[in-house]
């Protein structure tokens, strides 16, 4: 059984934790993976620096850019996955890249680094199903998951073509627009969970504007067995440039909160509010 | 040759969300090219109020200069000043068309966002355009254009905070308003269906070079030139050409040379790469990062080239050749002193690159360049480059 797999089997829902590798540095970022691991994030998307992310929002497009300032490469990106092994064995791991990347180093070679490194999956952002022809057998040649994308404009029929070519777990994308933190979630997620839920078996994380508890909270509701938080992390690794305890502390401090919204809550909301505001 | 394909170029390289808008568009244009109603309207427009058929001026001294017949066609005639007024007429009425109440685009040299500005000012839709933070400056007049003609410009600070930039946040501005927001792309780039759209829409610039070059001539033209930032004025005069025996070249932004590594030749010295939503020809380095590009014409400066281009190159049946910026500055001079026009630092790389195609026609060789834009924008830069001294 594949990481993912035994992840989800074993535990729902489960808490996806998004950062950019070479985000603040090569190094720096090993140790951000490491507290983000720490602070109980069950699975790492990890992203590939890429200096034109149309899919992002400012925060992490931000985050790309840092990282490419660092000097960040796909053989850096590999390297540090390959510690992150080392470091949690068990723990999923998936690549988010935009598809110039693999074009550029052919798709055999990247889906053979990545399975080498002991990365569990690739999320091409950019890549629609219609345009997955080159590299869906070489992910299958190599075990590697290839994470599907489901967005609220995507149609019934589009659906059931990106499912069928999915495995891992499913992505859902909560709203329309770029990544990037949001004061509230749009009303219909659990409308897209139950609708992709008829027509498949594979585990749904939901991202997207995911950046408080509460949002969590809302997510879980709405039936899906995974959340994805990336800007509201990132966002922390830029605030605490200057000082590594302070981010890992405050990585850890908002995992947490936000983990804390996995679980049903039986206290009132006017509780709720007040402890997050703490 | 799967839709949206031209030869192994082109394709659909986008995030989920946008899906579903780009087959919209795709059915919408199905469907309006067919309209009998949408092409008498964009043909009123183009003919009243955008002023075609633009004229195909024989160059009596240049052609005596140069030992051939030389014409040039006026896209500098054209309403705005340059070809871009071509296509935003023709997507703003399909936006129109298709229900949508707001338009938003990118620009680099400025031209794209002055034409959409005009197209939504004449069609009544409001209009954000997207523009790099340093082109807001180089083109400070066309911010200006723009916002009296009732756009909002919002410069963008993101990456090198040029063309490529700005149209990313277009993109993102679109992924988060498909609902009411056509996203009124300049070139023919990105995704599909957007090269064909743009293409169709800039073959009308083709369509009458043809006839008046007939009626004129009495034959086909041996050379047409054309040059070639994302590539639509090029295939605008090239696609009517494509199955004629008539030698056609996209002149590329040279820059301070191809071998200094400041230059926008994407086709001429570039690799095959997806960018901004299509596999096409990109400037990148060995990773697949595109790579800061240069270009004295600010609509050259951009790393990727239309993915039909991309095609035109491999087949072989359209030659890509650079044009420094030198030799594009010393055209400019030459073509406002021997013509009295002045052409776009952009155009003036097709006019460059006539002066030395020149030599291989003799005295009745024909030889069209495509005027795609006047040159006012360009003057007070012009102006700074040589001290003042025209």
């Amino acid at each position: 059984m594949s990481r993912i797999d035994a992840l989800f089997a074993r535990k729902s829902p489960v808490f996806i934790g998004f950062t950019v590798a070479g985000d603040p540095g090569i190094e720096a970022s090993l140790r951000v993976a490491k507290a983000m691991i720490d602070a109980g994030a069950d699975l790492l998307e990890i992203a590939v620096p890429y200096a034109d992310p149309v899919a992002d929002g400012p925060v992490i497009e931000r985050a790309h850019v840092r990282a490419l300032r660092a000097g960040t490469t796909p053989d850096d990106v590999f390297a540090l996955v390959r510690r992150i092994r080392g470091y949690a064995p068990a723990l999923p791991l998936v690549l988010f890249t935009y598809h110039n990347i693999i074009h550029r180093r052919g798709p055999d070679r990247f889906f053979s680094e990545a399975a080498a490194a002991g990365a569990d999956g690739v999320l091409i952002v950019d890549l629609p199903v219609e345009e997955s022809g080159e590299v869906a057998p070489c992910a299958a040649r190599y075990g590697i998951d290839r994470i599907a994308l489901i967005a609220p404009t995507t149609s019934p029929e589009r659906q059931h073509a990106i499912l069928s070519g999915a495995s891992g777990f499913v992505y859902l994308i909560s709203l329309e627009g770029v990544t990037g933190e949001r004061d509230r979630l749009p009303p219909g997620i659990a409308g897209l969970v139950g609708a992709v839920r008829e027509k498949t078996g594979l585990p749904l994380a939901v991202g997207f504007g995911v950046s408080r508890p509460e949002h969590v909270r809302t997510v879980v509701a709405a039936g899906a067995d995974g959340v994805i938080v990336g800007s509201a992390l990132v966002r922390l690794i830029e605030e605490h440039a200057g000082d590594e305890a302070a981010m890992h502390a405050a990585l850890r401090a908002a995992i947490a909160a936000l983990r804390r919204g996995l679980v049903p809550d039986p206290e009132p909301d006017m509780l709720r509010r007040e402890r997050v505001e703490e | 040759m799967k839709p949206g394909r031209y030869g192994i170029y082109g394709g659909r390289y986008v995030p989920e969300t946008l899906m579903s808008a780009l087959i919209e568009l795709e059915e919408t244009y199905e469907r309006v090219r067919e309209d009998p109603e949408f092409s008498s309207r964009l043909s009123w427009y183009l003919r009243e109020y955008a002023g075609r058929e633009t004229p195909l001026t024989y160059c009596a001294n240049l052609s005596r200069d140069l030992g051939c017949r030389v014409y040039l066609k006026r896209e500098d005639l054209l309403h705005g000043g340059a070809h871009k007024l071509n296509n935003t007429l023709g997507q703003a009425l399909m936006a129109k068309f298709m229900g949508k109440r707001r338009l938003i685009a990118e620009t680099g040299a400025g031209q794209h966002g002055v034409a959409t500005a005009i197209a939504g000012a004449a069609l009544g839709l409001p209009v954000e355009v997207y523009m790099g933070e340093v082109d807001t400056r180089r083109q400070a007049l066309n911010v200006f254009r723009m916002e009296l003609l009732g756009a909002r410009v919002v410069p963008v600070v993101s990456g090198t905070r040029t063309l490529k930039d700005a149209i990313n946040a277009a993109m993102r501005d679109w992924v988060a308003n498909l609902g009411d927001t056509h996203y009124l792309l300049g070139s023919c780039v990105g995704p599909h269906p957007f090269p064909r759209i743009v293409r169709d829409f800039q073959s009308v610039i083709g369509e009458e070079t043809r006839r008046q070059i007939l009626e004129r001539e009495g034959r086909l033209p041996d050379t047409v030139v054309a040059c070639v930032g994302g590539g639509s004025n090029a295939i605008g005069i090239f696609y009517p050409f494509v199955n004629d025996n008539v030698a056609l070249v996209g002149v590329e932004a040279g820059g301070e040379g191809l071998d200094s590594g400041r230059h926008g030749a994407s086709l001429s010295a570039g690799s095959v790469g997806v960018f901004q939503g299509a596999l096409s020809y990109l400037l990148q380095d060995g990773d697949g990062q595109a790579l800061e590009t240069h270009s004295v014409a600010a609509g050259l400066d951009h790393p990727s080239v239309g993915p039909e281009h991309a095609m035109l190159k491999d087949s072989g049946r359209v030659r890509y050749e650079a044009v420094t910026d030198a030799e594009a500055l010393h055209a400019f001079r030459r073509l406002s002193r021997t013509e009295g026009i002045i052409p776009a630092l952009e155009s003036a790389h097709a006019v460059a690159y006539a002066l030395r195609a020149a030599d291989d026609l003799d005295k009745d060789g024909i030889l069209v360049v495509n005027l795609s834009g006047r040159g006012d924008k360009d003057v007070a830069d012009v102006a700074n480059l040589h001290g003042g001294v025209a």
